[in-house]
């Protein structure tokens, strides 16, 4: 999966009825790793250029999954042939499971870049 | 010059004494060597008398042997040319079809001005001339064979010529069959060495005289280093490199005077328009690309940019701009109402939205606002080929100035500065504050992102680049690679200011350029005393990796980081984009991409080139330290490198 572009699809997902059962975590750690969702987005799903942050975001399965079928940007279509909606359930369980980030000022040398 | 085929004895050269004596065992008949050998397995009794045989071969004159000696062959000409020239450095991976001046250059010139750099394939040195120069400024010239080693080398020239770099290449051929010895000979020349390399040089000769070589080589050097700046061929043959030369022949020769020619300035009335509408613009914004030439193309550029309030956008090809000054990346393309774009190749690209990775066709749209002004100050203009299509697309633009922008900068300002009324500058200054607070918020958001998987393993880069920065920030660094496939986390959290912070890329992002031009960079900057980073992929690294060596062995110190995310990971991305298109097999991308299984060694890899290395790291906490302990053996002149394994970008 591939650069994310969450606001433009908060207001979508909500309209979209809950379909899928809550997801595995485990499971979905195996596919993220599996279905190459890391290339983009990171391991720990930071982001980076190629790709936006997508851990411990606030959006929810439902959402995922309707981006998925039809990003924007640069990020490729999966349709439900390649992952379906509980593999994409389940992968989401994985990305609310990661931990969010320290605070900046909490880690010295990012603390130092900030006070420069 | 005398050009017979067979030149007679030079008996001044003949050597005499031991190695007549070993000249004429070498003459011996298989009778005599059989004796010998007999001799050899008699009982050792003191002080043998000689046999017979052996006698008459040691006393008996050599039969007659063409003997080829010259105190002065024609490749010291040659290199009382190349030593005109101001070269530091030759770099070359040997060839015979170069021979000649391979060894007038370590004797008769000394090896000094130029220095000869032993490489390990072509393609390294031409990537290392690449590298110098974006640290020096000036060119580095490069030997190779006209055949097999030009080939070798094909991919970094066109690498180097998409970048506007001079790379001053010597070519060895043999011009006339008659004087071809051999199938390997046959085999390694060519009629007409520089056609391979000719779409993507800017000029060549192939002299058949020395008084030719002279005045084609500083011609050369001097159509290189005019704007736009590009790679050349000069083909040295090699019956003019060994032939002799005689006192007389080398009295009548002359080597001309190099004038360097200026760079080439806009058109003074088209910049005092360009000037108008960027002072009467609400939102000037400017995009860098080869910009600044020399240290003094960043002033100019600071200046234009403080003038007109205009934020930069920076497509990081050369160090062009302050990271930490106000205006740097507080712009936008689609917020801008007149945009000027600074030597960008490919104008198009910017006021455009790309087409997704995964579709071929051209359906972009244009981004910036209804109604945007484009400039160019370019100096691409002056200058086309057709075959290799890096000129890009063809740019719709408001006003396009034919000239090289550094060049063209100093009249520019000037020109606005003149523009500027009290009105103007008032609405000038009232967006400082406005791009200032877009800049800090940049810089803040990049530091809360880089906060991300920053206990993760592998490491992340933006761990890795603040390990680096917390390490190098009180040092004279030179960052020596790119930023590209590092999410540019070292130009997020790193202040570049000095012309000598950063390289830029690859020019035509021909993969295998990056080890080679880091240690080409690297030993630009050994003169200075500079902390030279490089942060190394692990797929470029595998083209030549024996550039390791080079730097081992003429001790060039340099902190190599790898970002060992162990895939060939651009194209694994773009095999995943295909198979999520196709709808099949999305986990099946690794397949060819992957460098894994097993894993690659680099810290052992270093070792075996003579290298002080730590790693492989996988725990960010651990990589401090190394670095430190790494930059330790640096400041005592070596290289070093700390093999990390990465997150993907």
């Amino acid at each position: 999966m591939k650069r994310f572009f969450l606001l433009s699809v908060f207001s979508a997902a909500t309209l979209i009825p809950a379909m899928c059962q809550n997801g595995d975590p485990a499971n979905g750690k195996k596919l993220f790793l599996r279905d190459g969702c890391y290339e983009c987005h990171g391991y720990a799903g930071q982001g980076g250029a190629a790709g936006a942050r997508i851990a411990a975001i606030g959006l929810n399965a439902q959402g995922l999954i309707r981006y998925v079928r039809a990003p924007g940007g640069q990020m490729p279509a999966y349709t439900d042939k390649v992952i379906t909606d509980q593999e994409l359930t389940d992968i989401h369980a994985y990305l609310q499971s990661m931990a969010k980030a320290k605070q900046p000022k909490d880690i010295p040398l990012l603390n130092a870049l900030e006070k420069k | 010059m005398a050009r017979s085929k067979k030149i007679s004895v030079d008996r001044r050269g003949f050597l005499k004494g031991a190695a007549a004596g070993a000249a004429a065992l070498v003459a011996r008949p298989e009778a005599a060597k059989a004796q010998d050998a007999a001799e050899v397995h008699r009982p050792a009794t003191p002080n043998p008398l000689p046999g017979a045989k052996q006698t008459a071969s040691e006393t008996t004159p050599p039969p007659h042997v063409d003997v080829w000696t010259t105190d002065r062959p024609g490749s010291d000409f040659m290199v009382d040319v190349i030593k005109t020239l101001g070269f530091e450095y030759v770099a070359a991976n040997p060839g015979s079809a170069f021979r000649g001046i391979h060894e007038s250059l370590i004797n008769y010139g000394g090896n000094q001005a130029p220095e000869l750099l032993t490489c390990l394939h072509e393609e390294s040195s031409i990537a290392m001339a690449h590298g110098y120069y974006k640290i020096e400024g000036k060119p580095m010239m490069v030997m190779a064979h006209g055949t097999v080693g030009l080939q070798h080398a094909s991919m970094a020239i066109y690498n180097a010529y998409a970048d506007r770099v001079p790379v001053y290449l010597l070519l060895g051929n043999i011009q006339d069959g008659a004087w071809r010895r051999s199938d390997v000979e046959w085999a390694h020349s060519v009629q007409d060495a520089a056609a391979m390399v000719r779409d993507y040089t800017k000029w060549d000769d192939s002299p058949v005289s020395l008084g030719g070589f002279a005045e084609s080589a500083v011609r050369a050097y001097k159509i290189a280093t005019t704007p736009p700046m590009e790679p050349i061929v000069i083909v040295a043959d090699a019956v003019l490199q060994e032939e002799p030369l005689t006192d007389a022949d080398r009295a009548k020769l002359q080597i001309p005077k190099l004038t360097l020619a200026s760079a080439p300035a806009g058109d003074y009335g088209a910049v005092k328009e360009a000037a108008k509408m960027l002072v009467n613009a609400e939102s000037p914004t400017i995009i860098a690309g080869r910009v600044a030439r020399t240290p003094e193309g960043i002033q100019l550029l600071v200046q234009l940019a403080e003038t007109l309030q205009a934020p930069i956008i920076d497509k990081h090809f050369r160090m062009n701009f302050p990271t930490a000054h106000p205006l740097y990346g507080a712009g936008s393309i689609g917020g801008a109402d007149v945009l000027l774009g600074l030597e960008v190749p490919d104008m198009w690209q910017n006021t455009h939205s790309q087409t997704p990775v995964n579709k071929m066709g051209m359906e972009s749209k244009r981004i910036t606002k209804p109604g945007a002004k484009v400039i160019t100050i370019y100096a691409g203009d002056l200058f086309s080929k057709s075959n290799y299509q890096d000129f890009g697309r063809y740019d719709e633009v408001d006003l396009a100035i034919a000239a090289d922008a550094q060049a063209t900068l100093p009249i520019l300002i000037d020109e606005c500065r003149k523009l500027i009324t009290p009105e103007r500058k008032a609405v000038i200054q009232g967006r400082a504050a406005k791009l200032a607070e877009v800049s800090r918020r940049n810089r803040e958001r990049d530091i809360e992102q880089a906060a991300w998987a920053w206990d993760a393993s592998p490491v992340s880069t933006a761990r890795m680049a603040a390990e680096l920065w917390n390490q190098i920030k009180t040092e004279d660094w030179s960052l020596v690679s790119d930023l590209t496939f590092v999410s540019n986390w070292p130009g997020r959290l790193w202040d570049f200011d000095k012309p000598y912070h950063f390289i830029g890329g690859h020019g035509a992002y021909g993969v295998g350029y990056g080890a080679p031009a880091a240690v080409g960079a690297a030993l630009a900057n050994k003169k200075y005393g500079r902390i030279s980073v490089n942060i190394q992929c692990d797929g470029d690294l595998n083209y030549a990796p024996g550039v390791l060596w080079t730097a081992a062995h003429h001790r060039i110190p340099m902190l190599n980081i790898m970002h060992n995310n162990r895939a060939y990971h651009q194209e694994l991305m773009y095999v995943e984009d295909m198979a999520a298109r196709a709808r099949r097999g999305v986990d099946r991308a690794k397949i060819g991409t992957a460098i894994e299984d097993p894993n690659i060694d680099y810290a052992m890899m270093a070792k075996a080139y003579g290298m002080f290395s730590e790693g492989p790291i996988d725990n960010p906490n651990d990589l401090g330290p190394a670095i430190k302990r790494a930059i330790e053996v640096v400041k005592k002149g070596e290289p070093a490198m700390i093999d990390v394994v990465t997150q993907p970008r």
